[in-house]
């Protein structure tokens, strides 16, 4: 299972990628590969305000919808809209072009508090 | 329940070797997806599909008496069948609503078998042992056999391969006894896919060789082995009911529309009565099928159901079709709705979308 060591991971499988004072997230190989077929993106609206742990967009597979997390508290700056047309992105390009958000975050040093990839890769093997 | 407590199927390991994801399922241990739902579906619609159904019941009523009871137990007419046939029935209670959905197949002048779900085995054996009555013996033999239900357009270039060239597969809806290897089959022309298909069903011992037989058999016609995530989508896109969701004691037949398989001729059983008032006053709600009528959410059970601002009902079952790639489901509507081309609304998330009532089957082979 691909877990790239540059990025930071939550318990509910998103990955972060930090670009400046924003956070680039999306679902990790693992947690695609659990969902399968992915068939559907609810996307959040830019301009919204999440809070870290809260559910923001959903995806969903042929079997079931599931809630999509923010890590991190802050303000959605950017959706992939590419999504909405093929959501299968998430399953074929999960790290790349099938990230989900972009948010600006309030306090970038919560990313610390995330997990580092090795932690990510223990708990998932 | 707990995962520990889930019953295996003898085809446990095999599904683990083909990397299956498992998941708990009317009381079993049963694999949703192999690769993936969407590939296993078309697997089935373009060549062939394989799926572990030992999971379902068969009870066998044998003697003098067992058709004649039967026919007092189960909604559709046993006496047409001939030996070596089989139809689709419910198990009704007294109030006319639905225990079981299932085939009866008549096996031996006196002898039935019933292959019912897996999820309602025991309430039905205990529903039939409890209104017993003249010469009949009723038996659960669920625990004895295997079964594999085997779905897609190139079913017969397989089981010619398998069982020889020659082999007389049963016609829709009959059962038929063969040999392979020294191991006993009985093959069923029915499935729950709207594909051409078989199910069939061996001693339980046998399974690893015949599940296997059929892979070998199979490979070079694009054979793949499928779980219940593509036996859910198959079902729905042909509008085939699932109980427990579409099917429950709060439902009777007639509003399912599945009244084709009740003979109220018949002068007497369980639950006549109530479906005799019910189809002549007319339903209060029917089952109907529909589909959205624009990209969105697929819709999913218990979504509410809107008429314009009056919520009228849930959706009973929905998904994403592979075939058809928009969402589809059949929801219960009051009969004043459930008109084919009504439009209503499905609510998803504290949103709502238009979805329209289509005739059987929603998905048609082209």
């Amino acid at each position: 299972m691909n877990v790239p060591d540059d990025l930071r991971y939550t318990e509910s499988h998103e990955w972060v990628r930090v670009e400046g004072e924003n956070a680039r997230v999306g679902i990790t190989d693992h947690a695609q590969a659990e969902l399968t077929d992915v068939v559907y993106v609810e996307l959040p609206k830019v301009g919204a305000q999440v809070a870290a742990r809260g559910a923001t967009a959903v995806v969903e597979s042929v079997k079931a919808a599931s809630d999509i997390y923010a890590p991190v508290k802050g303000t959605i700056v950017e959706v992939n809209t590419a999504l909405e047309g093929n959501p299968a992105l998430i399953n074929t390009d999960p790290f790349g072009e099938g990230w989900i958000f972009t948010l600006k975050m309030d306090a970038p040093a919560d990313v610390e508090l995330l997990k580092d990839a090795a932690t990510y890769r223990a708990g998932i093997s | 329940m707990s995962e520990a407590a889930e019953k295996k199927t003898p085809l446990y390991e095999e599904h683990v070797r083909c990397g299956a994801k498992l998941i708990p399922f009317g009381g079993w241990l049963m694999p949703v997806q192999y690769t993936s739902i969407t590939d296993e579906h078309q697997a089935v619609r373009k060549a062939i599909g394989v799926f572990d159904i030992s999971h379902m019941g068969q009870l066998t009523a044998a003697g003098p008496g067992a058709a004649a009871w039967l026919n007092r137990m189960l909604t559709n007419n046993v006496e047409k069948l001939e030996v070596g046939s089989g139809q689709y029935t419910f198990l009704l209670n007294e109030r006319g609503g639905i225990i079981d959905d299932l085939i009866a197949y008549r096996i031996g002048a006196e002898e039935f078998l019933l292959v019912v779900n897996a999820s309602r085995t025991e309430e039905d054996f205990a529903w039939l042992q409890q209104n017993l009555e003249g010469e009949a013996e009723l038996r659960n033999r669920s625990a004895e056999y295997g079964g594999l239900a085997v779905q897609g357009p190139r079913v017969l270039e397989l089981l010619r391969s398998m069982l020889g060239k020659t082999a007389e597969i049963p016609a829709r809806n009959q059962i038929a006894h063969f040999e392979y290897e020294g191991i006993q089959l009985m093959i069923a022309r029915t499935g729950y896919t709207g594909e051409d298909g078989v199910e069939i069903f061996f001693p339980a011992p046998d399974s690893v060789r015949v599940w296997n037989a059929l892979l070998a058999h199979g490979e070079s016609l694009g054979i793949r082995p499928c779980g219940l995530g593509a036996r859910d989508t198959l079902r729905l896109e042909m509008c085939y009911p699932l109980n427990g969701s579409d099917l429950s004691p709060e439902h009777n037949p007639i509003e399912a529309g599945l009244g084709f398989f009740v003979d109220l001729t018949k002068p007497k059983f369980i639950g006549r009565e109530e479906l005799a008032r019910v189809k002549k006053n007319g339903p209060a709600r029917r089952l109907v099928p529909f589909r959205m009528k624009t990209k969105g959410p697929p819709p999913r059970p218990h979504y509410p159901v809107y008429a314009g601002s009056e919520r009228v009902g849930e959706v009973a079952s929905g998904t994403l079709s592979p075939s058809l790639s928009y969402g589809i489901g059949m929801a219960y509507l009051p009969v004043t709705e459930a008109k084919v081309g009504n439009d209503f609304e499905i609510e998803i998330r504290g949103q709502k979308f238009p979805a329209t009532i289509e005739k059987k089957p929603l998905y048609k082979k082209s």
